[in-house]
């Protein structure tokens, strides 16, 4: 297995990297893949801009030194006590599971109805990563036809995730789950006394319901305040020729340099390749 | 009983029901600081310029719309200011959904709604969600952001989830499915019944975040100076062909099952 994200307990939740690299087993079949994020960044982030107008980086420093760090510079440590810390390496953080962080170990299969969304953390897609899909799909085609999820552990960069593995539509799904202790309890809202239900009422509330009912959430056509309020601010300024800073790149540069990858192109393209003969 | 993280009043027709939002989850997982590798100090963050490799202090940043050809908009506090949503305490609810609903990669958080004042509302609400077998899907601004989510019932309590945005969320429904060769009748069978012979009923207290305590008992160990395991090689499963391999764990976890059995 790689780390295929760099040790930084800030690093962004956005990325067309994989989340994690490696080997789903199944019995003694093993199915080389890789687990995406079913999220990418949000494309009108605004971005933080020096004076003068140029983006700026995120940088490390230490705060004794005055010193600019790199990653090689930097470690990963626990507060033992305040101020006081304990570094711990990736490969400490390995070698007390070192069964763990290289499988996905399915050896358990649930009712994937039987999986309340209260227990999901995050949603991911999973890509073949060899020459053969075949495994892939036999799994995904065999989970999808008996309505069952995969459950197992594995760790990674120091964190153990329990995690469901899915089908859909003949696409292979991870979701990263809470374990017990990390869902709170309903507050207390008193004994749930079916005497004081308000039978109208409940009626009432229901014909409202049925009367908004529909097959399609519109989860699209709900109004994102934020974003529209913001085209319409930047289309405004544009028109006017207000604030604008950098120079247009050429079209040449801009056609040759680094492009901004977008997690869902990396997708459609690896779930859709031909597989080896 | 815990405070309310935030309070409002789901809304739709002439429903109106007062609700408090408790969060639903808490994150257990061991956290780790950034150091300074010589020095052990935590790390801070910094905004550079990239050409003059001058650290600009927060003061001086500005924010910029990023046009997409090396031009930025740039954007003042008066401006990002009136991007805001104003606020509000309605939790509108323009439409129902029937289960299962909402697909799985919308989910964000989850959180308990609990009755605040009107008992008999929420009650209802509970009560006729549930009966309508359908789940809300709302809209409000909490704390100068723009939410989305969907609000479940078990009969008796009310349950939100936050949803992520739009522009956030792949779904599914866009991506291809692998394709190749066509899939042996026989490896269908024998795949079908492996999964069979590794049925069970999802029992997520079953699961322990073992790891979380080797991690605090190795961090415990270092602090006193004391040496830590190395890692083992990891052994690795000869590859087998696809059938072969079904067929030798179909019998293992048969195995197993009866051995469950005795």
């Amino acid at each position: 297995m790689r780390n295929a994200v760099p040790p930084d307990d800030d690093a962004p939740e956005y990325s067309p990297r994989p989340f994690w690299s490696g080997t789903i087993s199944f019995g003694l079949v093993s199915i080389p893949v890789d687990i995406y994020s079913a999220h990418r960044a949000a494309r009108d982030a605004l971005r933080m801009l020096a004076p003068d107008g140029t983006p700026l980086s995120r940088r490390y420093f230490c705060p004794k030194t005055n010193t600019e760090l790199e990653w090689d510079d930097i470690v990963r440590g626990y507060e033992v006590e305040e101020g006081k810390f304990v570094v711990v390496t990736d490969e400490e953080l390995e070698a007390i599971a070192p069964e763990k962080s290289r499988d996905i170990d399915l050896r358990l299969f649930v009712d994937a109805a039987s999986i309340d969304p209260r227990w999901l953390v995050r949603s991911y897609y999973l890509t073949p990563a060899g020459d053969s899909t075949k495994a892939y799909r036999l799994l995904a085609r065999v989970m999808e036809e008996r309505n069952r999820a995969g459950i197992a552990t594995f760790v990674m960069r120091g964190k153990e995730y329990l995690v469901a593995i899915r089908a859909s539509g003949g696409i292979l799904r991870a979701e990263t789950l809470r374990f017990a202790d990390e869902l709170r309890e309903a507050p207390d809202i008193g004994p749930a006394k079916k005497t004081t239900l308000d039978r109208k009422r409940v009626a009432a509330i229901r014909r409202e319901i049925e009367r908004r009912l529909t097959d399609d959430p519109g989860l699209d056509e709900l109004p994102d305040t934020r974003t529209e309020r913001l085209r319409a601010l930047v289309e405004r300024k544009l028109k006017r020729g207000e604030d604008i800073v950098g120079a247009p790149e050429e079209v040449e540069a801009a056609e040759g340099g680094p492009q901004v990858i977008d997690l869902m192109e990396v997708l459609k393209e690896r779930l859709g390749r031909e597989e080896a003969a | 009983m815990a405070r309310a993280i935030w309070k409002g009043v789901i809304r739709f027709g002439e429903v109106g029901v007062p609700v408090g939002l408790y969060s639903a989850a808490a994150d257990r997982s061991v956290s780790f600081r950034l150091l300074h590798r010589t020095d052990l100090v935590p790390v801070r963050q910094h905004m550079v310029h990239p050409v003059t490799g001058k650290v600009v202090p927060p003061e001086q940043i500005r924010r910029g719309y990023d046009l997409g050809d090396g031009r930025f908009l740039l954007l003042d506090d008066e401006e990002l200011a009136s991007l805001e949503p104003p606020p509000s305490r309605e939790i509108e609810i323009a439409r129902f959904v029937e289960a299962p609903g909402v697909d799985r990669e919308w989910y964000d958080r989850p959180y308990h709604l609990a009755p605040d004042g009107d008992r008999s509302g929420y009650a209802a609400l509970a009560a006729a969600l549930h009966q309508a077998r359908a789940q809300g899907i709302a809209a409000w601004v909490m704390r100068k952001k723009a939410y989305r989510g969907a609000i479940f019932s078990d009969g008796e309590r009310l349950t939100l989830f936050t949803l992520h945005a739009p522009e956030e969320v792949i779904p599914a429904s866009v991506l291809p499915a692998p394709g190749g060769r066509r899939l042996e009748t026989r490896e269908i069978a024998l795949a079908r019944q492996l999964v069979e012979a590794l049925e069970d009923e999802f029992d997520p207290s079953a699961f322990r975040d073992e790891y979380r305590e080797r991690v605090l008992e190795l961090v415990r160990a270092k602090a006193k100076g004391k040496a830590v395991p190395r890692a083992k090689a990891p052994r690795r499963k000869p590859a087998a062909p696809l059938a072969r391999a079904l067929e030798e764990s179909l019998k293992r976890a048969r195995k197993d099952e009866k051995r469950r059995a005795a």
